[in-house]
């Protein structure tokens, strides 16, 4: 009884005690990995080079590109575009989501409508940006846009209908109204589901961002993707998918931050 | 992030453990209730129907009636949160408004909003006008009134069920309503935590002598604390055409009153079997 008592208070306080433990745990897998890749492609010699090249040859490529600036343009430009694309589609998704969330007018008229645009898969409108705005800088973050309006829109809209009525109920019979009403009970209340949506628009916004730029670019990780394919590079092909990974990762732990900055404030 | 400093709490919860002298930014200017042949029907049903009686200003009338009979529709009707019934309400000399202003509710949850402390659950009950300071010192009050001045940093997640409600309450008095509304307040609280509110509340009503309508649908605790305790019910068991004013009776002796007293197991046995429950 004690012992089963003591148990779960013990726990937390280990955690607490080993802050890496958890970051620990998590590598383990991706060193693995590493290691099998290592272990095939060198002292076993199961793969040619072209079909994959050992760990140490993509590094090489990375500190090539790096070397001649290659690198950071690549970057530098996907970065760009992710973020100018997830800003456009997320502040799009949180004002028409609080729009139809909040006005049973604006959603009576406009969900169907929006509801039949997010039925079309976001990439069956490539060809219609191609032809209309082209598949330049504008192109691209336009679809990028789009892939992370939805995810917003949708968190936004459905929390604000589902916001505890009790509350906006005790909000409205202690006086509160309109815009009082709206930023004291029920915005706060959505923050927590329209953090999820933020964080799936920010993984849609790196999925389209690579299909943009698969499709047409001169630069840019997707570029680096295709170019690397038609050069035979495998190592720089796995040095993008890599970067990928880690601008991927890097960005979403970014924004769980913030995200857990205004959970501490709003939840 | 709270406005008050931690030391100023604390100071103020030893200055007035035991005040005695009510504090004057809680009195309320209580008002009467009239409900004039109210009735309501939800989608053709009738829920209530022919309800008359007047609430005196300063007086504490117990609803009770058994569950679903529409109590809180009632209630409800009171504080501007239903605009469906049919008859009058007025209160004071005015009818009722949508969320009627001179009225304050007390929910049966207690609907603070997770994400506030507690001091700022209960500042949301001020009054518009207010100045900032008055209505600071009016919550430093009212924190102080119900036992939670130590607390009031907390989140709603981080404190019991009966604080909550505690802090429900609060927040409802920071309106200096003249009718205070209390939807079944100790419903979901254990039995010890449910006595402790009941002189809770005879202490804030001694205070402020602010107009209360309790729904409870506790004989026990409608007869502890109300003036006149309304009995509402349909006609026998069958409340197809809906709940009425089964019966009205004052509640005899002064508050507080000994929760063994004798002379109300007369009307205790009365009002369970208007309840349909036999009491022996
Ligand atoms: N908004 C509503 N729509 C339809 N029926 C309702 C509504 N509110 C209450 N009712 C019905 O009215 C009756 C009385 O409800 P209520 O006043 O909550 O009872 P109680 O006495 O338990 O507080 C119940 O049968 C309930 O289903
Ligand atoms: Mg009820």
């Amino acid at each position: 009884m004690t012992t089963a008592l003591a148990a779960p208070a013990a726990t937390p306080g280990r955690a607490k005690s080993l802050p890496g433990g958890r970051i620990l745990l998590g590598a383990a897998v991706p060193l693995l990995i590493l290691g099998l890749w290592w272990l095939v492609t060198g002292p076993l010699n199961l793969f040619t080079p072209t079909q994959l090249p050992a760990p140490q040859r993509v590094l090489d490529a990375g500190l090539g590109l790096l070397e001649d600036g290659a690198l950071y343009a690549h970057v530098g430009i996907s970065v760009q575009r992710v973020l100018f694309g997830f800003l456009l589609g997320a502040i799009t998704g949180l004002l028409l989501g609080s729009l139809l969330g909040l006005s049973r007018l604006a959603d009576g008229l406009l969900h169907p409508t929006v509801g039949a645009f997010r039925a079309v898969p976001s990439l069956a409108w490539v060809p219609l940006i191609l032809l209309w705005v082209g598949i330049g800088e504008d192109g691209k973050v336009l679809l990028i846009a789009i892939g992370a309006f939805f995810p917003v829109f949708t968190s936004v809209h459905s929390a604000l209908r589902h916001v505890d009525p009790h509350l906006v109920e005790a909000g409205r019979a202690f006086g509160y109204h309109g815009t009082r009403l709206l930023t004291t009970v029920q915005l706060p209340a959505v923050v927590p589901p329209v953090f999820s949506g933020l964080r799936l628009a920010l993984a849609q916004s790196w999925l389209f961002l690579v299909a943009a730029e698969l499709l047409a670019s001169s630069e840019g990780l997707g570029f680096l993707l295709i170019e690397s394919q038609n050069n035979g590079r495998v190592d720089r092909l796995l040095l993008a998918i890599v970067l990928l990974a880690i601008l991927g990762k890097t960005t979403d732990a970014l924004l769980g931050i913030i995200e857990r900055k205004a959970l501490k404030t709003w939840a | 992030m709270t406005s008050a400093p931690a030391v100023d709490r604390r100071q103020y919860a030893a200055a007035s453990t035991q005040s005695v002298v009510p504090p004057e930014s809680v009195a309320a200017e209580s008002l009467s209730v009239t409900f004039n042949d109210v009735g309501r029907a939800f989608d053709g049903r009738t829920v209530l129907r022919n309800v008359s009686l007047t609430v005196t200003p300063g007086e504490v009338v117990a609803i009770l009636g058994s569950s679903g009979c529409g109590k809180s529709t009632l209630l409800r009707a009171v504080g501007g949160l239903d605009e469906g019934f049919t008859g009058d309400i007025v209160i004071g000399d005015s009818p009722v408004t949508r969320y009627d202003e001179r009225t304050a509710v007390g929910f049966q949850e207690p609907r603070l909003l997770p994400w506030r402390s507690i001091r700022k659950n209960v500042e949301l009950g001020l009054p518009r006008d207010l100045s900032k300071s008055e209505g600071q010192s009016r919550v430093d009050e009212l924190l102080e009134l119900v036992g939670l001045a130590e607390r009031a940093h907390l989140r709603p997640r981080e404190i019991s069920g009966g604080m909550a409600q505690r802090a429900s309450l609060a927040r409802a008095l920071a309106r200096q309503p003249g009718v205070l509304l209390l939807d079944e307040p100790f419903g979901a609280l254990d039995a010890l935590t449910r006595l402790k509110m009941q002189d809770l509340l005879l202490d804030v009503h001694a205070k402020t002598g602010t107009t209360v309508l309790l729904v409870t649908h506790d004989v026990n605790e409608a007869l502890q604390l109300a003036d006149r305790i309304l009995l509402l019910g349909g006609r026998g068991t069958a409340t197809a055409e809906g709940a009425t004013v089964k019966s009205l009776v004052s509640v005899p002796g002064i508050r507080p009153r000994d929760r063994a007293a004798t002379d109300l197991a007369q009307l205790r046995s009365e009002l369970y079997a208007g309840l349909g429950v036999s009491s022996r």
